[in-house]
């Protein structure tokens, strides 16, 4: 005849677990990486020599930033707040003006024929910039971009840019390009 | 046998508690997964600048660091003029080794990940927010040279100012 085994006192199971449980609050963490994600250029082929590479003068918006994290857009100083509206303009040029970049029409999937802007951000920064002045500029540069394509996407499809698909995503990423192009930097103070 | 019986009808019923470790496994689990483990202790504070345009990070198996901050001991290795230090996985680096070992870390970070992964691997560059550029100029250079070229500039997310 068998016997019943004993059952096991399990009424510590969960003080064990509840140990568990606050050990793996204590080690990991929740916060999921964000930033502001960029795309360096390619390195530099060796072999090749460098282009120079023709832009028209009206095709690029040149962002200074010195050492005293001052902004100089286009030779005209500006504050911060500033530069979204100067970035948008640029990239927009709503008025098809002689100063502003020009366009070329390309084709473009879901949107047919639509006027790209030619327009290059070209940034530099001092050496001793600080990195908040930089992200803050790249920030505000990233905003006039995406404030542009919610504009196209409201415009051609009633939605804002974050909510469409993948596909008509990237044919608003083509028709509202970011082009940024950062020169190397200058080290006004030099302390070596 | 009727003193035993007796005893028993005055006590309450004992309340099962077999199941609470269910429930507390069950949360368990649910931490583990929604949660990652710290990857490396932090040799540096930094506090990244803040920023309205932050998007997610898709992976986070796809995502190296590299912290610059102001180191946390007294025994770390530290750039001129002595307040910033690199750490790059568990350790902070020399000022001489710097463009070596970011070479050496995008090295084994790819390494470290399969053939079609390689490409989509971004560098997380966390940065506090008062270095200064020419240290950022220098790992970047570093990172473009030797093609990682997705990167992050991690930031704190802050709401949108009211609109004007």
């Amino acid at each position: 005849m068998a016997r019943r085994a004993p059952s096991i006192n399990t009424g510590s199971m969960a003080d064990i677990s509840f140990l568990l449980l606050s050990f793996f609050l204590m080690v990991s963490s929740i916060n999921t990486e964000q930033g502001i994600p960029r795309r360096l250029p390619p390195p530099k082929d060796e072999k090749a020599t460098e282009q120079k590479v023709d832009i028209n003068r009206r095709n690029v918006l040149s962002v200074l930033v010195n050492f005293n994290d001052e902004l100089l857009v286009n030779g005209e100083e500006i504050q911060i707040s500033q530069l979204k509206d100067k970035a948008m303009e640029f990239l927009e040029n709503p008025t098809n003006s002689s100063t502003l970049p020009e366009k070329k029409i390309k084709e473009i999937n879901f949107l047919g024929d639509y006027p790209v802007s030619e327009g290059v951000i070209s940034l530099t920064n001092d050496q001793s910039t600080s990195y908040d002045m930089y992200v803050q500029v790249q920030n505000e540069l990233q905003k006039a971009v995406n404030e542009l394509r919610d504009k196209v996407s409201s415009s051609y499809f009633g939605k804002k840019y974050d909510n469409l698909d993948t596909a008509f995503q990237n044919s608003i990423q083509k028709a509202v390009p970011m082009n940024i192009s950062e020169a190397p930097p200058i080290d006004y103070n030099k302390t070596e | 046998m009727s003193r035993f019986r007796k005893g028993e009808k005055k006590e309450l019923p004992e309340i099962n508690t077999g199941s609470t470790s269910d429930i507390i496994f069950m949360f368990l689990f649910f931490f583990i997964t929604i949660t990652n483990m710290r990857d490396a202790t932090l040799k540096v504070t930094y506090s990244p600048p803040k920023a309205t345009e932050v998007q997610k990070l898709e992976k986070k198996s796809l995502v190296a660091s590299i912290y610059v901050g102001a180191p946390v001991g007294k025994n770390e290795n530290t750039l001129p003029p002595g307040k910033i230090s690199v750490q790059l996985n568990d350790q902070t680096i020399k000022q001489e080794d710097l463009v070596a070992d970011v070479r050496d870390f995008v090295g084994t970070e790819k390494e470290s990940r399969n053939e079609e992964d390689k490409n989509k691997l971004t560098f997380s560059l966390k940065i506090d927010k008062s270095v200064q550029m020419r240290y950022v100029n220098i790992i970047k250079s570093e990172l473009r040279k030797n093609n990682a070229l997705k990167i992050n500039y991690a930031a704190g997310k802050i709401a949108e100012p009211k609109k004007n």
